[in-house]
């Protein structure tokens, strides 16, 4: 089959490798339909994650048709049209028992790796790197899915791939992230990077009642998209300074919660900038956290901080003091995506949201080279690309 | 009346007993008590003090004196999301050992007591050696130790307690063993890993995966590109 596989530094190539084969009686073959490229994704093509190998395939965001099933899994049938969670999840343990999913205790075969660095390892993730597992991905014409008897999701029909696609990733994150801002009436919440994640954060902020939603970032037509589909107000952080905007446009309080939908490779300005990117670049500090710093200073005193934004490792000059002695929350984690599947749905299925908006490029599998650089450097306008095998 | 000191040894004794029988007991980590004592000899001391045993009990002797002395001890425990029975009636079938103990070829149970270990050498080769169980009560712990003639001396013991408020069971094991030295000692090196520690805690979640998830994760003969 052709997948996308990882070679090194922006460097990813449609190579053709074998096709996947079940290995555990609890796996599942899908036949993939569609499949997304997602801003995680580019923190491993910009080389940030130091357990990628050569050869391997990426993806996290697919659905498809099952094709071929495992002993075990009777929930499912030959033919099913069915979205997979990038987390992959047992359904036994005592995290997936409690809901949440994307801290399963078995289904990341390489957990040690990540004992080190964190103490304890979160779920395995497809397409993520050998710290997450080392699993194939979901770019590709197939995919091999664990755990596939709590790790599908069947599609009634009617729906179309772009309407449910981004349940696999982007849409239950922006939701996730927008509940982890602790929403009360009369709330503002502001959200840095208005990338996919963002988008669906400002959209899920309003659904959970929030009276205002501040979008932040610098790239035009993705804060056009704020305003005009999600009727978000903006800040253009190069325009102006976002904390101090901020703190006018809140009457001088600060926003109830604040968001960072940017993540690791946050885009910094002045010095600040130039010291995290040459710290970066040293290896000094692995994660650059410009819109975390910003996030907790511009937050008001006893307000939430929600991370959806993807850290791996050390940061640096992170403002505890302003955390600390403002008494804020902060609350974060790869997205339980299972726990949201069925509200989500349903709220698809009543019109309250289709997510296909945020498609602004659809191409061939084998275009993706092209796809990553586009999306990555923003070119032709590019907010989400879908990729068809 | 003056004690002897030979009652003074025996109360020591008797009082070390206690204070092992309840670390291995308890929620405390084992190994910060084993300090100079070596494992087997506790276990051996706890189940009654069979003198069969008592040979390998203290470290140091000849092989401390040729500076050969290379006891390793790890200590691993998994919470497992199970009751207790149902973990131990796996684990006292020792055969099934091999299922998640992936350095082991296979384990015959010869009688009650006793059972064959064959463990993966590096270059298709192997090691062996025959154990007994010392004490085992039913769903809470299992010790064992080689007996004479094992090309790598072990003992260790696995112990299954409930954990607090219906948590699943907690599952710790214990384990030392003495390479013989010499070539044979690189390759059991090779055995257990640059990293004991690791080689057990992975060996220990294996465990943990096959009895919550009924198998174990593994991305082995999945494609990659070249
Ligand atoms: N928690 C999860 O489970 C989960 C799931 C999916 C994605 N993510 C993470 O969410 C983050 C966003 O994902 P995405 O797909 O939207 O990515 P994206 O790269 O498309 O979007 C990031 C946006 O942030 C903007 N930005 C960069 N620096 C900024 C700054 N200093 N201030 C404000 N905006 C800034 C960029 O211009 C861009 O529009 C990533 O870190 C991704 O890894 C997390
Ligand atoms: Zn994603
Ligand atoms: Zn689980």
């Amino acid at each position: 089959m052709k997948a996308v596989c990882w070679h090194g530094t922006t460097d990813v190539r449609v190579d053709t490798v074998p096709d996947p084969k079940i290995i555990n009686p609890r796996d599942a073959i899908i036949k993939i339909t569609s499949t997304a490229i997602c801003g995680s994704d580019l923190h491993l093509y910009d080389g940030y994650n130091p357990t990628m190998k050569s050869g391997d395939i990426l993806g996290h965001e697919f659905m498809g048709e099952v094709v071929e099933l495992g002993s075990a899994v009777k929930n499912v049938n030959i033919g099913d049209r069915v979205v997979v969670p990038f987390t992959i999840s047992c359904g036994s343990c005592f995290f997936c028992n409690r809901d949440l999913w994307s801290l399963c205790d078995n289904s990341n075969p390489n957990a040690w790796m990540v004992e080190k660095i964190m103490g304890y390892s979160p779920a395995g993730l497809f397409g993520y790197s050998h710290m997450t597992g080392g699993y194939a991905g979901g770019q590709a014409e197939y995919a091999r899915v664990p755990f596939a008897d709590t790790g599908l999701f069947k599609i009634p029909d009617g729906l179309t791939d772009e309407q449910v696609l981004f349940l696999t990733d982007i849409l239950p994150t922006g939701y996730m992230a927008a509940e982890n801002c602790d929403i009360q009436p009369g709330d503002t919440v502001a959200i840095w990077g208005c990338g996919p994640v963002g988008q669906f954060g400002i959209r899920s902020a309003y659904m959970l009642g929030a009276e205002r939603v501040i979008a932040i970032d610098r790239v035009p037509e993705r804060l056009k998209m704020a305003k005009e589909q999600s009727k978000a107000e903006v800040i253009n952080y190069e325009e102006v300074d976002a904390g101090e905007a901020l703190k006018e446009m809140t009457g001088g309080r600060g926003p109830d919660s604040c968001m960072d939908a940017v993540g690791m490779e946050a885009h910094g300005t002045g010095l600040e900038g130039f010291y995290d990117e040459a710290k970066q670049a040293l290896r000094l500090e692995t994660d650059r956290p410009t819109a975390l710093r910003q996030a907790i200073v511009a937050c008001r005193k006893g307000g939430t901080v929600s991370v959806p934004g993807v850290y791996t490792g050390f940061v640096d000059k992170m403002p505890l003091g302003a955390f600390m002695n403002k008494g804020l929350t902060m609350k974060t984690g790869q997205t339980h995506v299972h726990r949201y599947f069925r509200p989500l749905l349903e709220r698809i299925q009543n019109g309250e949201i289709d997510p296909s908006y945020i498609i602004t490029h659809r191409l061939k599998l084998e275009e993706a080279p092209h796809a990553y650089e586009i999306f990555k450097h923003k070119k032709d306008n590019c907010i989400k690309v879908v990729l068809k095998p | 009346m003056a004690s002897t000191s030979q009652d003074k040894q025996n109360q020591d004794e008797s009082n070390e007993t206690g204070r092992w029988a309840s670390l291995i007991g308890g929620g405390a980590m084992v190994l910060m008590g084993l300090r100079q004592r070596s494992l087997r000899g506790a276990l051996t001391a706890i189940a009654g003090g069979t003198l069969a045993y008592q040979a390998a009990t203290k470290k140091g002797g000849i092989q401390e004196a040729l500076g050969m002395d290379k006891t390793i001890t790890v200590e691993k425990t998994v919470t497992i999301n199970k009751p207790a029975a149902e973990l131990y009636r796996f684990w006292r079938n020792l055969e099934n050992l091999p299922h998640f103990m992936k350095h082991l070829k296979s384990v015959t149970v010869i009688s009650d007591k006793r059972s064959h270990w064959v463990a993966n050498a590096p270059m298709g080769a192997s090691v062996e050696w025959d154990a007994d169980i010392i004490e085992e009560r039913e769903n809470e712990f299992i010790s064992w130790a080689s007996v004479e003639g094992a090309d790598v001396d072990n003992s260790g013991f696995v112990r299954f307690k409930p954990a607090p408020a219906d948590r699943g069971t907690e599952v710790k094991v214990v384990m030392e063993y003495a390479p013989p030295g010499g070539a044979v000692t690189a390759a059991i090196a090779k055995i257990f890993g640059e990293e004991p520690e690791q080689q057990i805690g992975d060996e220990l979640r294996r465990f943990k995966m096959l009895m919550e998830a009924g198998e174990i994760a593994t991305t082995e003969g999945q494609p990659k590109g070249s």
